[in-house]
């Protein structure tokens, strides 16, 4: 079975031997909104973070409030930076590991990906006009979540097409992951957003459920965007950049079907402990809770199938930034899925619902998993796309990394003291017995760790601008002078 | 099996879809079949027609973002904001909004803790009042008139969607929100019996016109107002 072991050999650098042209403009162009849209988010994470810190900031201008633009940041980020990383990577992989062009030729790929760009303008400019269910990552109205519905089902025809008219025998991991990834999230953004507009000519609609059942089924949709769009669909690259850029094969084939089945069984369940000590009936909370402490081991065989494809190659990470990039985000993977369950035990959440440790958590795996491997996702795929032999600049890839890396540990250390300083502050007594703080002395409390978390975003914000410039430079043809990364004895990356 | 599966992607696809739908089962229908999962409790009622306008304000503008309305049953959360929530008491949110995220303090009984001109000058320019406060200032919802003329079907979408609004409710929607924002413009008695407990009068201290900050605040003033906890016992909410 060795063939599943390691992607098959890229045909682009073999396209003498009758291998098919792939489809790759369309990928051009997830790659390119990719950046655009990843610089876009984080800017806006960065004012939003500030506006915590300085509420003048808001500008007492409806457009411009906290309320309006954190949709705008989450949906920026997740479903424009990541969405579009995702798209284009599954796109890219599927046809190098099924060794035919994309299913539905030009027509369909470019239908996917104006209809998906064309999705996220309208789901921004809507929030910023205030249209929004208020519904947490799927606030976008009624009309826009139909629009989503055709995008993404013709995404499923082209992935799954060429899936199934395949040279390869075997369907390669990656791709299973990006299946279910996107099966699942069709499923879980249909049923969570059923809604009864009041006038087919306006865009307010109410949704289907209420209460504790929309509770219910608003975290069973926003934990599994997290569990298939944030983690199956990122996973899926990481199956196929990892053992590409390390030249290696993927560690175990085995570890991989079990942790898939495993992953694609367990988080579905794992809802509930956004609900814990809510009016969630109990049962559920606990089933919940149980769920999400198993869940801890499919996904660290992720993490593990994903280093120890490193085995005999831990060198390259001294001299390839690309690939400490896709380590470490690897890493960061695996911290933040131990952190998860951690949370969700029902102890601990009593603590730190609500908190922005909460916000960290969450920060820990979407900057340092999710960015981090589109970061090096996108260094990996523009120089193969655009046919250039290198990127612009190794060098500027390191800076980026540690940039990057400095961001992350200073705005998630920052929401861990905030968010555990405001649980304990909430439920601490005086002498007397009385409440020891007033809910306003703990905002002010949490000021100095907004500053260090929005210095933080500046960080990583500057290094993903950073990336655009190398970037685009690369798309250019442009190669920068400078000293091969191996040339400097032990860097200060080599420990990294 | 595997080996059946990763040759077939038909098949392979039918399987992940058979295996992420066990959990969302289980999870999601038996709250619909349990009796038990909504408490039986007196009180409970349909938002008046402009208190509902006033939610769509509080979902249009994303406050849920910093705000919970989801009391845990703690000692300190008690004492802080009151009695712990009820399933009951969000049965008719479309959507719920007990939030993930406290940033600001909890909005589950807020009803009728500080006056309507607190809420004014609050909602206005928070600071003002909050010298800490880091809320966002909404001063052009007291400026701006609230668009209600078609109320009725918004009462009518959410009887659609199992509001249980009756015909009297719905017929006299625009009138109701006429006078609950100024209770000298209609029949007060006829509207707090179709709407127990509901908050009546100017709101937003203009009584020329019905301001968005008037629905806003109309909201706010009955939340966590509507069960009577003095004969609530707790074995009804046992699940």
């Amino acid at each position: 079975m060795t063939d599943q072991n390691g992607p098959p050999p890229s045909a682009q650098e073999n396209s003498t031997h009758g291998i098919p042209v792939y489809q790759d403009d369309a990928i051009k162009n997830f790659m390119a909104a990719t950046i655009f849209w990843g610089v876009i988010g984080m800017a806006v994470g960065v004012l939003i973070a500030f506006q915590l810190a300085f509420p003048m900031l808001n500008l007492d201008l409806e457009w411009t409030s906290f309320g309006r633009l954190r949709p705008v940041h989450t949906s920026a980020v997740v479903f424009a930076f990541g969405g579009n990383i995702l798209i284009g990577s599954s796109l890219y992989i599927v046809q190098r590991t099924s060794r035919v062009a994309l299913f539905g030729g030009s027509g369909l790929v470019k239908f996917v990906f104006w209809g998906y760009q064309l999705f996220i303008v309208m789901a921004a400019l809507s929030y910023v006009l205030g249209y929004s269910q208020s519904k947490e990552y799927a606030e976008p109205e009624w009309f826009i979540d139909l629009w989503l519905t055709v995008v993404w089902v013709v995404y499923l025809v082209v992935f799954a097409g060429t899936v199934f008219i395949r040279k390869e025998p075997h369907i390669y991991v990656a791709n299973w992951f990006f299946l279910a990834f996107i099966v699942t999230v069709a499923m879980l953004h249909i049923v969570n957003g059923l809604a009864v507009p009041v006038s087919f000519t306006g865009a307010k609609s109410y949704i289907l459920w209420s209460g504790v059942q929309d509770a219910m089924t608003q975290w069973w949709y926003g934990h599994n965007a997290v569990g298939f769009f944030l983690t199956a669909g990122f996973l899926g690259m990481m199956y196929y950049l990892i053992p590409k850029q390390a030249n290696r094969p993927v560690y175990s084939y085995r570890l991989s079907v079990v942790h898939f089945w495993a992953i694609t069984f367990l988080y579905i369940w794992a809802g509930p402990h956004h609900l814990h000590y809510t009016a969630l009936p109990d049962w559920a909370q606990t089933l919940g809770m149980t769920f999400s402490i198993m869940l801890w081991m499919p996904s660290w065989g992720g993490m593990i199938n994903g280093f120890m494809t490193l085995s005999g190659a831990w060198d390259k990470l001294r001299t390839d930034p690309v690939l400490r990039f896709l380590v470490t985000s690897v890493g960061f993977y695996g911290m933040s899925t131990f952190e998860g369950p951690l949370m969700s035990i029902k102890a601990i959440n009593s603590l730190s619902h609500y908190t922005d440790w909460t916000i960290g958590h969450v920060h820990s795996g979407a900057l340092g998993w999710n960015a981090l491997i589109a970061f090096g996702a996108l260094y990996y795929f523009v120089p193969r796309l655009w046919g250039r032999d290198r990127l612009y600049s190794l060098r500027l890839v390191n800076t980026h990394f540690w940039l990057s890396t400095i961001g992350i540990v200073l705005y998630i250390s920052a929401m861990w003291v905030s968010g555990i300083m405001q649980g304990l502050m909430w439920r601490s007594y005086d002498a007397l017995g009385f409440l020891q703080y007033s809910f306003a002395e703990s905002v002010e409390a949490m000021h100095p760790y907004y500053l260090i978390r929005g210095f933080g975003g500046v960080l990583f914000l500057l290094g993903a601008i950073l990336m655009a410039y190398n970037l685009v430079k690369t798309m250019k043809g442009h190669v920068r002078n400078e000293p091969a990364m191996d040339s400097v004895p032990a860097t200060a990356g080599a420990r990294g | 099996m595997q080996k059946i599966l990763e040759k077939n992607v038909l098949l392979l696809i039918v399987a992940i879809l058979l295996t992420v739908s066990v959990g969302g089962l289980v999870q999601i229908v038996p709250l619909y079949t349990l009796e038990s999962t909504i408490e039986k409790v007196d009180g409970v009622r349909p938002y008046s027609p402009l208190e509902q306008m006033g939610r769509n304000i509080y979902v249009r503008e994303g406050c849920y973002v910093c705000h919970s309305q989801m009391i845990r049953p703690f000692r300190d959360e008690n004492e802080r904001y009151g009695h712990y929530s009820l399933a009951a008491e969000s049965m008719y949110d479309h959507p719920f909004q007990w939030g993930s995220k406290r940033t600001g303090p909890d909005l589950a009984r807020v009803g009728g803790k500080y006056s309507n001109h607190w809420h004014t000058v609050h909602l206005m320019d928070p600071r003002s009042i909050v010298p800490e406060s880091i809320m966002p200032g909404y001063s052009f919802m007291a400026e701006r008139e609230l668009a209600y003329l078609d109320v009725r079907d918004h009462l009518l979408t959410l009887k659609m969607v199992g509001v249980p609004y009756n015909d009297d409710q719905v017929a006299n929607a625009l009138a109701d929100i006429v006078v609950q924002a100024n209770g000298e413009k209609g029949d007060v008695d006829a509207f707090l019996a179709r709407y127990p407990k509901a908050a009546v009068g100017d709101f937003d201290g203009d009584p020329e016109k019905i301001t968005e900050l008037d629905a806003l605040i109309a909201y706010l003033q009955i939340l966590g107002r509507m069960v009577d906890f003095t004969t609530y016992k707790p074995e009804m909410s046992n699940r």
